[in-house]
């Protein structure tokens, strides 16, 4: 028998795509991987929030994440206009190899 | 429960710089690929009309001021305040603008376009009470400004600086949203007023550790917003990458917008629990002048100066934040606004000096400047002074109110080491009057043809505002007495 | 005419001036330039000899303009204040700053600067000068008072930096506005935490307040009004150059001769004595801080006037002199003595701004050398300069009848007399710096006018006089340094209108400061049962020292060298060459000591000077040992240190600021670490 699901195991698994996300960021070299780990935690956020929302009886968190799950579109699609305007002059996605600017 | 979905006509006008701002900005979107060259000239104009419209608009607003949306805007001094503050700081970078597109042969209509949604993105920052509105708005103002840091997309700086603007601030949205999420979890609420209720119900049983960390996560996002340390990365990289005009304007309106957004979300909802973020306040206050000014003492291209002076001015606000009171909240109102008439203004000169490809924004491009352009040499001292805070500037009362307003608070510490860091900012902003007046030309240094109209627009009017607001600080600081206790 | 309600066109007229030269000055030309900045400030004078007639005859002895309440939240106003302390202020700014302007046109006249900008440019600047300086000491309230403060720093930074193609010139300039920056830290808080106490920045609002019950005086604690008073003497050390915020005063050095005199001797630099005199409510108030100011005072006077005994630049002497006599007056200050500060500060203006006129003239006639190991014998090439010096410098000797006597015998008087733990030692700290004084004035003198030329050919053919608008200011000046002095005699010499007239006419301005002065201590801190042979004694005892300063100043750097001619190559080499001197001093110094041997010092003593001054002369280079070792390691150090900690910086931000995405992204989960682990810490 299976013990049922709480809202605890949703919250754990929001904090443990959280981090996911978080060392994605700091490990890859791929900015694309790095704007899906960013993908990550926002759906970390949402689950956070559709969680609460069953626990709290209420609605607001479920109309806050189709907000952010509209932003993070928005925001993925300009990402990747602004990394492919970047593609076209050096002709790398690498983290590593864009310090032009520094100190 | 009978719900009224129908926003009614007063709410509507409560709404309407920022529905006007998005109306014309779409239009302008769709006339864009349907114009000529000539046409695209003309998008500058029209932009410039309608924030001058928003801005009446915004004036007559305030006459009646209330909620709207079920209270998910507010239309109060306050937001009226920066509401104007961000859309002047528009007007100002359209004027910076124009001749710097044609110079670059980038001119469009999305440029015009994207400032308006950036400008509408920050209204409604501003006026939100709601933290569903207030994401909204911080997005809408964020990813317009990614794009606008990219704008001259052939520019290997351009590209960089918007790419690292962009993955940096989502970042940063993440972690904000993940302590939205949280504050929602454990109030129940995203209304700033309804947070700020529950927590301080003494019979709801709120769970600190929780909350706290809510609270950090929220901060952390706002302090990347506004530059403050250990979140300010970004800011130097992306300054010294993007087109100065866009420069000029994301180091003040977005910034404005955040601080005023940080001012009313700690104020409002977080009031009741100030001993759990007043250190970090305190800390990344003093952090963020330190590491600002200091980091600046060595720079040696104008704009990468500029961005380091910028997060020491992020500091002082942060002084003026960490006293939590109305007067604090005051001085924070006085020294934004002084803080955007002259950094757009030294931004406009950087704009002018920099000419096409932006080859000159090194420090010894500025040698000799007295005796090649004495005006805008003048100008920019002006801007100058201001920023190191000589009295008669407006940047003098800036701080001046900001260091009152933490003595007030008892911070006496946090006052005088943030008046030994303006000691260590004349440095380097004198080195570049020195540079300017102390420095002959080098010979081979090319003619510099005159400003553009709308260059020199910007920069007296920059100029005359800095000097107005050293001079009659009163009328700007009574206002903003007044719209301070709106927040609370 | 009402001129009282016209005392604001008083700085008006200079800023008018200013503009007219930064905006149209570059079409001018130099006739016009000459005619209307000096013009300017020479209106302001007349105007301010009107204003000050009318206000004598005035009962209340003070007269407020308001042209616009200015924050309101601070109670203070765009508000000028005419009383018995600003008008003596006004009328040494503008007189003495007339003249200058006149000598300048003069000194000046050679001065095309790059592109031929420098004449305009330089006395748009002055012009500028004296409006913030005249800001500064009319205004009504301490808010004002800073926009001057800071305005006039601004005008310094500008003018010493004026020949800006020599690096050295804007380095100075940085210098003194970065170091008064600290001072103006300060001044600031000081501000603050009196607008705290009393409600209002307008003097006289805050001297109503600070003399009402509600504030005791603080005699024995250090509570809020002695460290208000403290902030503002810390705002006071900066621009007036005291101890530990002098050090810019000697490098500002490099800017043209008039400013060093206008601004570097006789105005700008007695700002913060202005101050502490206008706060003399507050500072009778606070004991405690008195003492302090007493003895930075003190000390910066002994200090510096060590340190001016071995300088060898004409300038620097003079510079260092003039921190020295800074000092006199913060004691004058510490001692609760105001109206004698203000009174030495007036005599000072005129002998000091005549000194350095008068340097100005012999490095004119020098074609600008500044070393006065190089000059000598300048007596009868330059009459006018070397009689008008010679004046200022029995002047600020002390030579009895002349303007520097009477102020500074009555600053050694009041802290002899002054009832303090403490005054004793303040006196004679005194009498030693003034045959110092004496000493290193009258070094300056023997070495640039006496004896032998030592310039190059080249130089001593073009030697002359300077033209009639230097020499005539000189005139003036020297008139002044005779007179000057004569309506603040001491009671001794007889009591009447005349001769105390300063201090009559200053009274009310301190009544004040004497009544709370008296409540506090409980006896009569003036001077008003003179022990009249004590008086006697001590001017004779000040006298003697002056004497003797200018008679082993004439020993050392006349006789010396008459003793050594004869004896031709026989003697040690460092006696054929008279410049030397300083180096000897060092050389026997510091072999003295690394010996430990008193003996062998002796010995180089004997061959060296008399032993009649042997004493003295040990005791003043040793105490220039140790202030030169002061400069070189703390002063120096400190101000290395600072330019290390520049460096510094530049390692962390290239550390942190990579570049790098990720690393961005790291510091940024750092910080959120570091934020939850403290809440874990505090839990």
């Amino acid at each position: 028998m299976l013990a049922p699901i709480t809202t605890g195991h949703y919250l754990v698994l929001s904090a443990a795509l959280l981090l996911i996300g978080a060392v994605g960021i700091l490990m890859r070299r791929n900015v694309v991987v790095i704007m899906m780990s960013i993908e990550l935690i926002l759906n970390a956020v949402n689950i956070n929030l559709v969680a609460f929302d069953k626990y709290l009886h209420k609605l607001n968190g479920q109309i806050f994440a189709i907000f952010v799950i509209t932003v993070a579109v928005a925001e993925a699609a300009v990402g990747l206009g602004i990394l492919i305007a970047l593609f076209r002059n050096k002709e790398t996605v690498l983290v590593d190899e864009i310090d032009l600017l520094k100190w | 429960m009978p719900v009224n979905f129908m926003p009614t006509p007063q709410e509507l006008f409560r709404f309407a710089p920022e529905m006007l701002l998005t109306l014309v900005a779409t239009i302008i979107m769709v006339l864009e690929p349907l114009s000529g060259a000539d046409g695209k000239r003309k998008f500058a104009v029209i932009s410039f009309l309608s924030l001058a419209a928003a801005i009446a608009l915004s004036v007559a607003a305030a006459g009646d001021p209330g909620a709207a949306f079920s209270s998910m805007i507010v239309v109060d001094g306050f937001s009226t305040f920066f509401r104007i503050l961000v859309m002047v700081a528009g007007v100002l970078t359209i004027l910076i603008s124009t001749n710097y597109l044609r110079m670059e042969e980038h001119e469009s209509g999305e440029y015009y376009a994207l400032v308006l949604f950036s400008i509408v993105g920050q209204c409604i920052m501003v006026s939100a009470n709601e933290l569903i509105m207030l994401f909204i708005g911080l997005e809408c103002s964020s990813i317009a400004s990614y794009v606008l840091a990219g704008f001259l997309r052939d520019d290997k700086r351009n590209n960089e600086s918007a790419l690292k603007y962009f993955l940096l601030g989502s970042f940063a949205t993440a972690f904000l949203l993940y302590g939205v999420a949280w504050i929602y979890g454990t109030t129940g609420y995203t209304n700033l007023s309804e947070i700020r209720r529950v927590l301080l119900d003494p019979n709801s049983n709120q769970n600190m550790v929780v909350i706290s960390a809510a609270t950090a996560l929220m901060f952390v996002g706002f302090a990347f917003k506004v530059s403050a340390a250990p979140f300010q990365m970004w800011a130097p990289d992306v300054y010294q990458g993007a087109p100065a005009p866009v420069t000029a304007f994301m180091s003040v309106g977005p910034k404005a917008a955040a601080f005023a957004m940080f001012l009313r979300v700690l104020m409002t909802a977080f009031e009741p629990v100030k001993d759990r973020w007043e250190p970090l306040l305190w800390t990344s206050a003093l952090a963020t002048m330190v590491i600002g000014n200091f980091a600046a003492l060595r720079q040696t291209n104008i704009k990468r100066l500029l961005a380091y002076s910028s997060i020491a001015h992020a500091g002082y606000i942060m002084v003026a934040l960490t006293a939590h009171s109305d007067i604090g909240t005051a001085a924070a109102m006085f020294y934004l606004a002084s803080y955007t008439f002259m950094n757009i203004g030294a931004f406009a000169v950087v704009t002018y000096i920099a000419r096409k490809g932006e080859r000159h924004v090194e420090i010894q491009d500025l040698a000799g400047l007295s005796q090649r352009r004495p005006v805008v040499a003048a100008m920019l001292t002006i801007f100058l002074l201001s920023l190191t805070g000589i009295p008669l500037t407006a940047g003098f009362f800036g701080k001046f109110y900001i260091f009152k307003a933490a003595l007030d608070a008892n911070m006496v510490w946090l006052a005088v080491l943030g008046m030994l860091n303006s000691a260590v900012a004349a440095y380097y902003y004198l080195r570049l009057i020195v540079v300017m007046y102390m420095q002959a030309p080098s010979d081979e240094m090319e003619e510099l043809p005159a400003p553009s109209v709308g260059i020199q627009a910007a920069m007296f009017a920059a100029a005359a505002a800095t000097v107005f607001l050293g001079v009659f600080p009163s009328v700007v600081l009574d206002y903003a007495g007044k719209s301070a206790s709106f927040i609370r | 005419m009402n001129f009282l309600d016209l005392i604001w066109l008083i700085p008006i007229i200079p800023l008018i001036g200013a503009a007219a030269m930064l905006l149209f000055g570059r079409k001018l030309s130099k006739s016009a330039i000459s005619i209307i900045c000096p013009g300017a400030v020479g209106a302001s004078f007349a105007l301010s000899i009107g204003a000050v007639m009318q206000l004598a005859s005035l009962p209340e002895k003070a007269h407020q303009v308001i042209l616009y309440p200015w924050l309101p939240l601070l109670k203070a106003d765009m508000g000028y204040l005419l009383d018995p302390l600003s008008s003596v202020m006004i009328l040494v700014v503008t007189g003495i700053g007339f003249l200058i302007h006149v000598y300048a046109t003069g000194y000046m006249a050679h001065e095309h600067g790059p592109r031929h900008g420098g004449f305009y440019r330089f006395f748009g600047y002055l012009n500028l000068f004296v409006f913030f300086m005249l800001t500064l000491v009319l205004a009504n309230n301490y808010a004002l008072l800073f926009v001057g403060w800071e305005g006039v720093g601004l005008c310094s930074y500008l003018l010493i930096g004026f020949y800006f193609h020599k690096k050295s010139a804007g380095d100075a300039g940085k210098k003194a506005f970065i170091v008064n920056r600290i001072g103006d830290a300060g001044f600031i808080l000081g501000m603050f935490f009196l607008f705290q106490l009393t409600g209002s920045l307008k003097f006289t609002e805050v001297n109503e307040v600070l003399r009402s019950a509600r504030f005791g005086p603080e005699a024995g604690v250090f509570g809020l009004l002695s460290l208000t008073a403290l902030l503002l003497f810390i705002g006071a050390t900066g621009k007036s150059a005291q101890i530990p915020l002098y050090t810019w005063l000697p490098d500002a050095m490099e800017g043209p001769t008039p400013v060093s005199a206008l601004i570097h001797a006789a105005t700008m630099v007695t700002a913060g004595v202005y101050m502490c005199a206008r706060s003399n409510a507050l500072f009778s108030l606070t004991p405690e801080t008195s003492h302090i100011v007493a003895a930075v005072g003190a000390a910066t006077a002994i200090f510096a006037a060590s340190i001016g005994l071995v300088q060898n630049d004409i300038k620097r002497v003079l510079a260092y002199s003039t921190v020295s006599q800074l000092g006199f007056m913060f004691v004058a200050v510490g001692v609760g003595a105001y109206w004698v500060a203000v009174f030495h500060l007036y005599t000072h203006a005129f002998f000091k701004a005549l000194l350095f006129l008068g340097s100005g003239s012999v490095i004119h006639a020098m074609s600008g050398e500044q070393d006065m190991r190089k000059m000598g014998g300048l007596k009868d090439k330059i009459p006018v300069t070397f009689r008008t010096m010679f004046i200022g410098s029995l002047a600020i000797a002390g030579i009895p009848g002349l303007a520097g006597f009477f102020s500074k015998d009555e600053i050694l008087w009041q802290a002899y007399s002054n009832p303090v733990l403490g005054s004793k030692i303040l006196w004679a700290v005194g009498l030693c710096t003034a045959a110092m004084t004496a000493f290193y004035m009258w070094r300056l003198m023997f070495m640039t006018f006496y004896g032998e030329g030592r310039m190059d050919e080249h130089t001593k053919h073009h030697i002359h006089e300077s033209p009639k608008s230097m020499t005539v200011p000189l005139m003036v000046l020297a008139g002044g340094s005779v007179c000057a002095g004569w309506i603040g005699m001491p009671k001794v010499f007889g009591e009447n209108g005349f001769m105390q007239a300063l201090e009559h006419w200053l009274a009310p301005v301190f009544e004040s400061g004497k009544e709370v002065a008296h409540a506090a201590a409980g006896h009569a801190a003036e001077a008003a049962h003179h022990d009249t042979t004590t008086e006697w004694v001590l001017m004779g005892l000040s006298i003697g020292a002056a004497l003797a300063g200018i008679l082993l100043a004439r020993h050392v750097y006349l006789r010396l060298k008459e003793s050594e001619r004869p004896s031709g190559g026989v003697l040690y080499p460092v006696l054929y060459n008279k410049w030397y001197v300083d180096e000897l001093y060092d050389f026997l110094f510091v072999n003295g000591l690394s010996l430990g041997g008193g003996g062998l010092m002796a010995k180089f003593d004997r061959e060296v000077v008399d032993g009649g001054v042997n004493g003295t002369a040990w005791m003043t280079r040793l105490i220039s040992r140790i202030s030169m070792w002061y400069d070189t390691w703390i002063v120096d150090g400190a101000v290395n240190l600072g330019a290390f900690s520049v460096r510094a910086m530049s390692y962390p931000v290239r550390f942190f600021q990579t570049g790098f995405i990720q690393s961005y992204a790291l510091v940024f989960l750092a910080g959120v670490l570091a934020i939850f682990g403290y809440y874990w810490w505090v839990h």
